[in-house]
């Protein structure tokens, strides 16, 4: 039995519906591309508008009129919030669609084409994974403009190595089944048998593999403008909270503008996070009892359950 | 075949130095043109000032070969030999340990790196040290008790630890610890205190580290107890622990002396390949509590505009983390004889 038992995408579905912490993680991701879409009909306030302030206005505890406070501009925090999201998102999407396609090629190539392409290939990736992602990220935006853009390309250009590793060893295990082998005897050409073989078994794989990448990009983004190297233009989590923390929250106690934009930032990554670990499970399924469990299977069965399984016939199979 | 394995990875790591030196070099070459002008950008600097600074910085020397710049179309007569250019007195600086002057205080980049490069070491050691003892106990706990409401517990524990940026965890933590339980904003020592003995300057040492520290390891920990976990169930499935069973041994003793030493493996690397994350953390811990670690120093050198500083600190945190890869890989081949084979 091979490590990955789908074989095809509508298998794949739905095997993942029975697993409910990929479908929470799904909904919670949902959630947040609705509320990043409808921003403006969500936000009781627009983030931009210009406004008059006076120094009352600067750090306000949660009331009716602003849900969540306002922040160190006397901006309605619950509106930034709604409206961050669409950097966030942006910027996971984007991002990581590089990646992914970086990797993917990288992974596959090496994989089918083997020998010195594949020396090369995975000896860069293994340069690029060990050097540290995010000082160099830090680095290279800092000597650059900042601006989406250039936030994009680079996180998307560096953060490539983990699935062209993956998709690598997984495009081994596919190239070395009978069907792929009878295809190239039969004279397929290499990129025909790509498409038409490798890729489509490769690519659940590179779908689990995708939603982490983006959780990476995300949280990635938010260090980032954290650190004060955003889009200093848009008003990202990360952007509130690198405001809120060195524009005195903390000595005001303003806890709504330091919390609030994390949870945001918490929500999405961690909807990603249960989306990828549950497709993981539905795409690899584990052995998830042991020797040593105290399981109710490996207790005696009651005797009505042994007379059921007797009167079955016997079978080898496990599923 | 063991010399040639250790020789192997040795020259492995050494390429790899040599990469990221180059990288180092020309990303800041490249990306904002002329260093004099980005760094030393002062508008009230005569002609003059400005190049007395190029040449002080060996900057009116060709960058790599005898062009200009690494535009060609830009290129000069050919005349300077190769020992003259940026790159070559780059390398050579950096082979005795000059990294150069920074910009901010007029100081040695390899001085200042070199004061704080122990501060983020034991950061990042007690946090580590932490997060593996912890993660592999919660790990085996969970393998231990498989699908039972202590496994799914700590499942959901870790993916939530995975899920938080460490920056925002340490804010939270900063705001409740120096709100509710009195603890320092930050730093590493309480400035201006003349303590009365050794032991006042190391218990106020640790009230400094205990929240960058618990940081450390609450972000750490889950990704550690998920493969412990993982890897200890599978061991487990395996029949020569049935076999262990059979004999008649407990729990304890299987887990303890057939299961746990297997199990490690995937652990050692998974740490390893932890290690750039770990200076991912270093770089927000530091900033969120003004840790003096080179972390610290990344986020300090950007907000300065200070290339050196920030040039060299990355230098010294890749090549670290180069290194802590292959004391990894080595520690790898010595707990499990069948790699050397290979």
């Amino acid at each position: 039995m091979e490590s990955t038992s789908v074989t095809s995408l509508g298998a794949f579905w739905r095997t993942f519906r029975q697993h409910p912490m990929a479908m929470i993680g799904l909904v919670m991701l949902l959630i947040a591309i609705i509320a990043a879409v409808c921003a403006p009909l969500i936000a009781p306030y627009d983030p931009k508008a210009i406004i008059r302030i006076t120094i009352d206005d600067i750090y306000t505890r949660p009331s009716p009129a602003h849900w969540l406070g306002t922040d160190d501009a006397g901006r309605d925090v619950f509106s930034n919030f709604i409206y961050g999201a669409r950097v966030s998102l942006t910027v996971g999407l984007f991002a990581s669609i590089i990646s992914i396609f970086i990797g993917g090629t990288i992974g596959i190539v090496a994989g089918f084409y083997g020998g010195r392409t594949e020396n090369i290939l995975m000896r860069f990736t293994d340069i690029m994974l060990v050097i540290p992602d995010l000082p160099l990220i830090v680095v290279i935006v800092a000597l650059t403009r900042p601006s989406l853009t250039n936030i994009i390309l680079v996180i998307g250009l560096l953060g490539w190595t983990s699935t062209a590793r993956l998709v690598r060893s997984q495009t081994l295990s596919v190239k070395a089944r009978k069907f792929v082998l009878r295809a190239q005897a039969v004279g397929a050409s290499r990129p025909y048998i790509i498409r038409r073989h490798i890729l489509p078994l490769v690519l659940p794989l590179i779908v689990v593999n995708t939603v982490l990448v983006i959780s990476l990009a995300i949280l990635n983004e938010s260090t980032l403008s954290f650190l004060g190297l955003g889009d200093p233009t848009l008003l990202s989590w990360g952007q509130m909270l690198n405001y809120a923390f060195t524009r005195g929250a903390m000595s005001a106690g303003a806890w709504w503008a330091l919390v609030t934009p994390g949870f945001g930032i918490v929500w999405v990554v961690l909807g990603c996070t249960l989306l990828g670990h549950g497709l993981e499970q539905a795409l690899n399924p584990r052995a998830e009892t042991h020797h040593l469990a105290q399981l109710h299977e490996q207790v005696a069965r009651p005797a009505s359950a042994a007379a059921r399984f007797a009167g079955e016939p016997m079978s080898l199979s496990s599923d | 075949m063991r010399a040639s394995y250790l020789l192997g990875k040795l020259a492995w790591a050494l390429f790899t130095i040599l990469f990221v030196i180059c990288l180092n070099f020309f990303l800041f070459r490249v990306l904002p043109g002329d260093p004099v002008r980005s760094g030393v950008r002062d508008p009230r600097l005569t002609q003059e000032a400005q190049q007395a600074i190029r040449e002080r910085f060996g900057l009116d020397k060709p960058v790599i070969n005898c062009f200009e710049s690494l535009n060609p179309v830009k290129s000069g007569p050919c005349l300077i030999n190769p020992f003259e250019t940026q790159f070559f007195l780059y390398v050579r600086n950096l082979l005795t340990g000059d990294l150069g002057i920074s910009y901010h205080t007029n100081r040695p980049v390899s001085t200042m790196l070199g004061e704080r490069l122990w501060n983020t070491i034991l950061l990042i050691g007690a946090g580590q040290i932490l997060a593996i003892i912890l993660g592999m106990g919660l790990g085996i706990l969970a393998a231990w008790k498989a699908r039972t409401p202590i496994d799914f517990g700590a499942l959901l524990f870790s993916l939530l630890a995975w899920s938080l940026p460490t920056f925002w965890l340490g804010i939270i933590l900063l705001f409740a610890g120096s709100r509710y339980f009195n603890l320092p904003l930050g730093g590493m020592i309480t400035p201006g205190v003349n303590f009365p003995g050794a032991w006042a300057r190391v218990s106020d040492m640790l009230r400094h580290m205990l929240l960058p520290t618990l940081t450390y390891t609450i972000v750490f920990l889950g990704e550690y107890m998920l493969i412990m976990r993982s890897t200890l169930v599978d061991v487990l499935s395996e029949d020569y622990i049935l076999t262990a069973r059979a004999k008649g041994l407990n729990h304890f003793q299987i887990l303890k002396d057939h299961a746990l030493k297997n199990a490690m493996l995937p652990m050692v690397t998974i740490i390893a390949l932890n290690l750039g994350f770990t200076v991912a953390g270093a770089v927000q811990i530091e900033t969120v509590f003004s840790w003096p670690g080179l972390g610290g120093a990344i986020f300090e050198a950007v907000g300065r505009r200070d290339y050196p500083m920030l040039q060299g600190a990355f230098l010294l945190l890749a090549v670290s983390v180069i290194f802590a890869n292959l004391g990894a890989e080595l520690l790898y081949s010595v707990l499990d004889p069948r790699i050397r084979a290979e």
